[in-house]
This record gives structure tokens, sequence and C-alpha cells, in this order.
């Protein structure tokens, strides 16, 4: 769970360096680039299962525990959850769904349309590349999907501000010398991330 | 103070359970959590009613027999308080105390505010001891030991086992129970002997047990009586996969 946890926190940081390509460069070949080299990598296609892999491995896990969790206490408190602690942590599986919810739309808008060919085509210098940059500013011009976009983000952050440290903890990393780190890192990344990937839509629909 | 109280009344373990609501008059502020209880007891006593069942022992806060959820926090709205260190003037005139049982697989409800913990010394059973021979009281003092190391293992050692970290986390996990006492003998040189079979056996036998797993929430740590920390349960993970690799 904790180590497909850091895998996935690992990944979105590549993730976030290819599509801030999109607003980084006016050419929008520099991001379709990107993503054909992605798309056509026999090592990023190995990692690319791997990756599902460990997306599966953290969902199948989350629900194990969960359910466990449900077992373990059958009657549950007329008044409950006033200790004072932190917010975002009780509510991992349910920021957890509304991700989930979101990465079903982000596969069949890009991911299966690129495997499966049904996305716009682009031909530089006799290369046929997918224009997905053309497809991401279309679809970032229209309010609807911008504001679904940063609110899937948002609960994104919501479950990595409470997933990075915690991931540290499980696997008993996290000492105190090396807590305060690990809790910074965590509110950096999460802001980074958050940040970054929600800058991608409000760039493109105000520009 | 007047108090309105809604308290959680079971016959036995097999019985449904309901609130009952009881009204308080004239309470005074400074009497303690379970010296209120008291004062309701010997009136429904008089009436000829059913007293309420809750476990107390010591009345000085080291027992940890006294596990009563009060306002959807274990041990009440105190920081570092048993209920029996808990006293009314935290509460204000005229309030309304839900009170319950711990709630959690693990511990069954035996009658109303009372809760079978017998869960815990199973886990104690474990392994939550040292069995080589460590010599006599003065053996001990030949063993160097790092004062951090020392520091950290008497923290641990204070818990009480009351049962308020598995009450408080949404979980039901004895994580922080567990955790308490695998590293408060980790730390020190006679419990590193045992301390891989200790761990193995102590987690194997709380999953058998049916409680929660731990998500580092760190409700245990907030409502501890005894100001146990997570660090513990960060140190329980590290021995554990040290035990399994």
């Amino acid at each position: 769970m904790s180590l497909a946890g850091i895998f996935l926190i690992l990944f979105l940081l590549v993730h976030l360096t290819i599509n801030l390509l999109v607003i980084l460069f006016d050419d929008p070949m520099v991001y379709n680039r990107a993503a054909h080299f992605m798309g056509n990598n026999i090592v990023i296609k190995i990692f690319e299962i791997v990756l599902i892999g460990g997306l599966l491995l953290h969902v199948i896990y989350a629900l194990i525990l969960q359910v466990q969790n449900w077992i373990a206490r059958p009657r549950r408190y007329s008044k409950a959850n006033f200790s004072s602690t932190s917010f975002f942590s009780k509510f991992m599986i349910h920021t957890a769904g509304v991700i989930l919810a979101f990465l079903v739309i982000h596969f069949s808008d890009f991911y299966f349309r690129a495997k499966f060919g049904h996305a716009a085509e682009i031909v530089s210098d006799g290369v046929v590349y997918h224009d997905f940059a053309t497809e991401v500013i279309d679809k970032f011009k229209m309010l609807p999907f911008v504001i679904i976009y940063i609110a899937a983000f948002l609960f994104l952050g919501f479950h990595l501000i409470h997933g990075f440290q915690s991931a540290f903890k499980t696997l008993g990393i996290e000492n105190n010398r090396y807590a305060p780190v690990i809790q910074t890192l965590s509110v950096i990344y999460t802001v980074v991330v958050v940040a970054g990937f929600t800058a991608i839509p409000l760039v493109i629909y105000f520009m | 103070m007047d108090l309105k109280l809604k308290i959680w009344r079971q016959k036995d373990s097999r019985s449904r359970g309901r609130f009952v609501n009881y009204f308080l008059r004239e309470i005074d502020p400074d009497c303690s959590f379970l010296e209120m209880l008291d004062i309701l007891n010997e009136q429904l006593i008089s009436r000829n009613e059913e007293p309420v069942v809750f476990d107390h022992e010591c009345r000085e806060g080291i027992c940890g027999s006294c596990s009563i959820y009060i306002n959807g926090r274990p041990h009440g709205p105190d920081e570092l308080t048993t209920v029996c260190q808990l006293h009314m003037r935290k509460f204000n005139h005229g309030d309304t105390i839900v009170i319950e049982p711990w709630r959690a697989r693990s511990f069954p409800v035996i009658r109303d505010l009372m809760v079978d913990r017998s869960s815990f010394d199973t886990l104690i059973r474990e392994g939550g001891y040292i069995s080589v021979n460590t010599g006599t009281a003065p053996d001990a003092n030949t063993i160097p030991v790092n004062r951090d190391d020392a520091v950290f293992a008497m923290d641990a050692a204070a818990c009480i086992g009351c049962g308020a970290c598995v009450a408080a986390c949404k979980n039901a996990s004895a994580m922080l129970f567990v955790g308490a006492k695998i590293s408060h003998l980790a730390s020190l040189p006679q419990g590193r002997v045992e301390a891989r079979k200790r761990v193995q056996d102590m987690v194997a036998m709380m999953d058998a047990l049916g409680f929660g797993n731990c998500t580092n929430t760190g409700a245990c740590e907030v409502e501890c009586p005894k100001g146990i920390k997570m660090a513990n349960i960060v140190r329980l993970n590290r021995e554990y996969l040290k035990s399994t690799l």
C-alpha cells in the first residue's frame, strides 16, 4: 500500500513535467513529441504495465484495508470523530473515490484514445503524431472541463497531504530526526503537484 | 450545575442496547466524572432502578479501568486525563453529555459502559514481556543504556492499557497499544533478544483478534491519557519490516 503509494507519488512528478510542456512552450509540437516518446518507447511501455500494476495494487489494498476497518467497528458511535486529528486523514477513501472517478474520465479521454487510435493526428517531419496539444487546449477553453479538472486535483491534494507522510510512517522510516523533513516535503510536494496541474487549465483558459 | 445525561444502557453482550436520558440537579463542578456517575447511581438505586455499570478501580488515573466515551472522545474533553481525573468543571450548566462504551469488535460490551478488554491481555501474552534471564536488580545497572533510548522506553512504558487508542481510532486499531509495548522493549538491550519473535507474534495476534488497520490518522495519540506518541507506531512498523526481511 505505502510502497505503491510512493511509486504513484513519483510518477505524478513525471506526468506533471510532461504536462507543463503545453503551457511552457508556444509550439504545441513540443508536447506532442513528448507524448509520442512516452507512447512509443519500449522502456516506458514496460513501465506502463508496472504503473497500472502499482495503481491496481494501491486500490485493491485500500479496499481490503477499508473493509477490514469497517468490520473492526460493527457498531458506530452516536457521537464520533471529535478528536482533533488531521482532517484529511479521516477521508482518504472518499478522496480516493473522487480521484478514481476522475481517472475513469481521464483514461477514456486520453489514454484509450491514444491506444486505440481515435485521437486527432498531425504530421511533422514525416512522422505522424497524435495532436494532444490541440485537444488539451480545446478542452481547457471550456469552463466545465476546467472546473472538473481543478476540483479533481484539489481532491488529489487532500489525498496526498496525508498519504505522502503516512507512507513513510507505515514503512517505519519516520523518526524524530526525519519527521520534520518528511512533514515539510509532504507539504511542498502537494503544493507543487496541485499548483502545477491546476496551472495548466487556468493558463489555457485565461490566455 | 444541572445536566442531561444520555447514557448507553445494554443488559448484556447479546442484548441490543439503547440510549436512556437522565437528569441530574445541583452537581458540584469540582466532583469528578465518576463521582457524578456515583451520584446518579445512588439516585437510581433509591428509585429501585438498575444502576449504570461502568469500570473503575484506582481513581488516581493510573489503572486504565475507567473506559468511557464522552461527547465523541475517549475519556472526555480534557487532554491527558482518564475519566476519573476528569472534573465536572470542564462542562457547563445545562449541558447534554453523551456517554457511550468503547466501541470495537475486539472490545465487546459486557454491560452498559463496561467492555471486555481481555483482548489486550491476549496481545500481551503473545510476547509483551521479557522471558530471558535478566539477572537481579543490580545487574540492570551494569548494562549500559543510551539515555535517549531509556527515555523513549520509559515514555512508551507509561501505557496503562485503557484502550482509548482503539476507542478513538476510526479503524479500531490497536497499533498504539502494541507499538508502545514493542518499542518499549525493543529500545532496551534486554528486550532486543526476543524482538523479532515478539513483533511477529503480537502483530499476527492483533490481526487475529479483529482489530482494524492503522491509517496514521493520529486520533490515538491525541486521546491517549498517558501521551504515548505515534513514533511508537513508526517504531513498530520498522521492527516488523526488519523482522520480516
